[in-house]
């Protein structure tokens, strides 16, 4: 009976040994991570940061899946130098709708917060196909499969769907026109290009591989680069209403 | 924002660190307390005992 | 369903009825999902899911036929039987991914060195085969070295058989079949886009599944203990599972668009999902990198050396300290981002206290060898767990140094970054894993010594120069990199612009790749080694046997 006894007070130790690892790693965890769902400079807007279009968001899940990532950042940060390089620091709000986020650790090629109408998209378009044809030096793998495979124009409205759940102001009407959108934007003066920029300000509307026969993921990938850093306009920004 | 950042600043620096001494000073407690020194002696040679 | 205990006669037990039917189940639900699946990829993932849970059916109901009326007992003699099969074979598994890990590693070196490595082919592209190279670095290979290297120490420590039946062998080939999703998913183009968390929803809910099989096998196992008090390296053991279930739990939350999609949506999203990954992030190499592996320090340096470990009482301090503090110090990777300024610097404290209780733990490990230093002439083994050790305090002492805030607005970015992680990874974690597992082959394939200790020796200095190569062009390489992005010019303007600095880092790179050969080389010497140990080595006499299990029934 007393060796019993014994035995359930060590078979309790690896119970209190569990108990105490979860506790002491929840503290510091919930700590740093719960007041940025609370704090004004994390949570606030800024006037002109929109949702994805649907050729844009199309783009950056073609970003992800090539891991684009592993190389680029997307996040300037307020130093003097990176101010010059890339242009104005990056806000949080910028990344608002980002899932998942893609700021990235490495920049063996340049940031590309503020990558946005900085080039050409005839430069993208040489530059994705064989990046040394446009910059001798570079060490980027080149993208020729991008202009041959096609968006699967249908399935991004289910996209759009589950990131509205997850609270992402996609309307009911974005989501129905998803595949009507995505098709304006990747045409060169689409008579309804006025109506998308109703729903998604600033979009803008060509055809971005310069192949009017099909949407292409170098469509959806350029359309992506070319907004990114865009939104918000500096020359209105307040940044001392969003201290941070 | 101000008030929030120094509420959580007198916070970390009243009771986060309290909690983080009290935290350590059990654990001392815990590790070099003299009655459990001939246990953690004899828990230290677990891996060389075969059987 | 009677329990095989019970009944006399041979009859299936819950454990093994249970799964095999469940296998089956899923096997014809993956097959309907392959079926439906919305990409050509998907429903190859899916084809090789229905694979796998048929023949884990089979080879379950198999098994039964094959295998004596009673399970294996728990004692043969009044000595423990222990299960060392699931453990054999997570060895080998480490040892094959390791090369297979590095190897990807030289690979992605060179592309960077000269970028035709690419072949213009999407799943040979850099983008895709660098997360390839972490996962098959950090989880496959190290993965399989704490799995193997866990189920063995918590047997032997707790004198008790593994728990569970099918159970064991369920956490070892289910998690390398994880592997081989994600592995797979990467090429393919699958990814959640997280950096080290790239597998996506299907993987990450599989490999939840294993993960709390793998627990309770390890916590069951401790329970069933025969000695009063559990050893340290049990608790960082346990520290390492639970952390990192919560972390993949946390950084893993997603959304599928569809059960027949592979793609999902994680429910953090900007700021709150970078701070969230990188509490991931930093935790993964706390608790999966440090943890696990010091818990391999604390059992493998003691039996090695023969002598116990330095100091009990520092480790037990240790433990606490270094979990208590690890996890605060992830902001430490957004410095000078859109996160809140007091979360970097309350990440910056942290990571420099952090140093602390990791040059506690490099004593211990280090001294545990006072009065016994002459073995490390002698014993290459023994060697590569000691110097791992010296390279874990230098790693942990980079570390702190480059979260400081100045400092990192200098080295974030940069090749400093891949030198640091690489003097850990590859001195620390890598060098204490090669340690364990030259320890371990013989004692479970009961063989008297390794095949060659020149082996060793050789792999030992022909890596040693490899990581120095390594991480010394890595500094020099992010250094320069870092202070040619801040070069001004007499008039005030940036000096160079930025593909000027991507130029100046080929001879970097070509000698990076130099160290990682070597590395390469190091570890197919290791597995020659290990192949002709298992096949050639002579055995324990058998009067001289340990209590190794070797008439364990159905393994």
């Amino acid at each position: 009976m007393s060796l019993w006894s014994r035995h359930k007070i060590f078979e309790t130790n690896s119970i209190i040994l569990v108990i105490g690892v979860l506790f002491v790693i929840s503290i510091g965890g919930l700590v740093e991570i719960v007041p940025l769902f609370y704090l004004k400079s994390t949570i606030e807007k800024v006037e002109g940061v929109r949702p994805y279009t649907p050729l844009e968001l199309a783009g950056r899940n073609v970003y992800v899946r090539e891991g684009c990532y592993n190389c680029h950042s997307q996040m300037v940060r307020p130093l003097r130098d990176e101010v010059e390089r890339y242009g104005h620091y990056s806000l949080a709000a910028e990344s608002m709708y980002d899932r998942p986020f893609q700021w990235g650790s490495k920049r063996t090629g340049p940031d590309l917060a503020r990558v946005g109408n900085k080039y050409s998209d005839e430069w993208h378009r040489d530059h994705l196909k064989d990046p040394r044809a446009v910059v001798p030096g570079s060490i980027m793998p080149s993208y020729p499969w991008l202009s041959d495979r096609e968006i699967d124009v249908e399935r991004v409205a289910e996209d759009m769907k589950v990131q509205a759940a997850l609270g992402v102001p996609y309307t009911p009407d974005m989501i129905a026109k998803a595949d009507v959108d995505l098709k304006i934007q990747a045409t060169t003066d689409d008579p309804n290009a006025a109506a998308l920029a109703q729903r998604y300000p600033k979009a803008a509307a060509r055809d971005y591989d310069a192949n009017p026969q099909r949407i292409t993921e170098a469509d959806a990938l350029i359309a992506y680069l070319q907004m990114l850093g865009t939104q918000v306009d500096f020359k209105l920004y307040d940044n001392k209403a969003n201290v941070r | 924002m101000l008030e929030t950042y120094k509420f959580l600043a007198g916070f970390a620096q009243t009771w986060g660190l309290l909690y983080f001494v009290l935290v350590f000073l059990g654990v001392l407690v815990y590790a070099l307390a003299p009655s459990r020194k001939d246990r953690f002696d004899e828990a230290a040679r677990m891996p060389l005992q075969e059987d | 369903m009677a329990h095989a205990a019970a009944a006399p006669t041979k009859q299936m037990t819950f454990g093994e009825a249970g799964s095999s039917l469940t296998f089956a189940v899923l096997a014809f639900l993956c097959l309907i999902i392959a079926a439906k699946a919305y990409t050509p990829e998907y429903a190859f993932h899916a084809y090789l899911f229905t694979a796998a849970f048929a023949a884990s059916a089979f080879t379950i109901v198999n098994r039964y036929y094959d295998r004596p009326a009673e399970l294996p007992p728990l004692t043969i003699g009044g000595k423990p039987n222990y299960n060392m099969g699931p453990v054999k074979f997570s060895t080998i598994a480490a040892v094959i991914w390791g090369i297979a890990g590095f190897t990807i590693g030289l690979l992605i070196a060179l592309q960077l060195a000269f970028p035709a490595l690419n072949f213009d082919t999407a799943w040979l592209s850099f983008g895709r085969m660098r997360p390839l190279h972490t996962s098959a670095v950090i989880f496959a290979f190290g993965g399989n070295v704490l799995i193997a290297s866990s189920l063995y120490v918590v047997q032997r420590t707790c004198r008790a058989r593994l728990v569970g039946d099918i159970t064991p062998w369920f956490v070892v080939l289910g998690y390398n079949f994880f592997i081989v999703i994600a592995g797979t998913g990467y090429l393919l183009g699958i990814t959640q886009g997280k950096e080290y968390a790239e597998p996506e929803w299907y993987a990450d809910l599989w490999l939840t599944v294993v993960w709390v099989a793998y627990l309770l096998v390890f916590l069951g196992t401790i329970m069933r203990r025969k000695e009063p008090h559990i050893y340290v390296a049990n608790w960082f053991y346990l520290a390492f599972i639970l952390t990192i279930a919560v972390l993949h739990l946390g950084n893993n939350a997603s959304i599928p668009v569809s059960i027949f999609s592979p793609k999902s949506y994680i429910v953090w999203s900007g700021v709150q999902d970078a701070l969230v990954q990188w509490w991931y992030g930093h935790n993964a190499v706390g608790f999966f990198l440090t943890a696990g592996f010091l818990a391999i320090m604390y059992y493998f340096i003691p039996k090695r050396a023969e002598r116990p470990v330095y100091s009990y009482r520092l480790s037990i301090i240790h433990f606490w300290a270094l979990i208590f503090m690890y996890i605060w110090a992830g902001p430490h990777h957004l410095h000078y981002t859109a996160l809140p300024d007091w979360a970097q610097t309350l990440g910056m404290v942290f990571s420099v206290m952090l140093w602390m209780p990791s040059w506690g733990g490099m004593i211990n490990g280090l001294m545990t060898l006072s009065g016994a230093w002459d073995k490390l002439r002698t014993d290459p083994v023994l060697r590569l767990m000691v110097v791992s050790v010296a390279f874990y305090g230098m790693a942990t002492f980079e570390g702190p140094l480059m979260s400081v805030k100045a400092v990192n607005s200098l080295s974030h970015y940069t090749d400093w970054t891949i030198g640091h992680v690489h003097s850990g990874a590859l001195g620390w974690v890598a060098y204490v894993s090669f340690g364990a597992i030259y320890c371990l082959v013989p004692w479970l394939w009961n063989k008297k010594e390794l095949y060659s200790m020149k082996a060793v020796s050789w792999h030992f200095w022909i890596s040693t120069l490899g990581i120095v190569l390594y991480i010394s062009a890595m500094w020099v390489a992010g250094i320069l990199q870092g202070l040619m992005w801040r070069a001004y010019t007499s008039l005030g303007f940036l000096e160079y612009s930025f593909i000027e600095t991507v130029e100046a880092m080929h001879p970097f790179y070509v000698i990076r790749a130099m160290g990682g050969a070597l590395f390469v080389i190091g570890s197919l010497i290791m597995a020659w080694n290990i192949w002709k140990t298992i096949t050639t080595a002579e055995s324990v006499e058998e009067a001289a046997l340990p209590a190794q299990p070797v008439l364990v029934a159905a393994e």
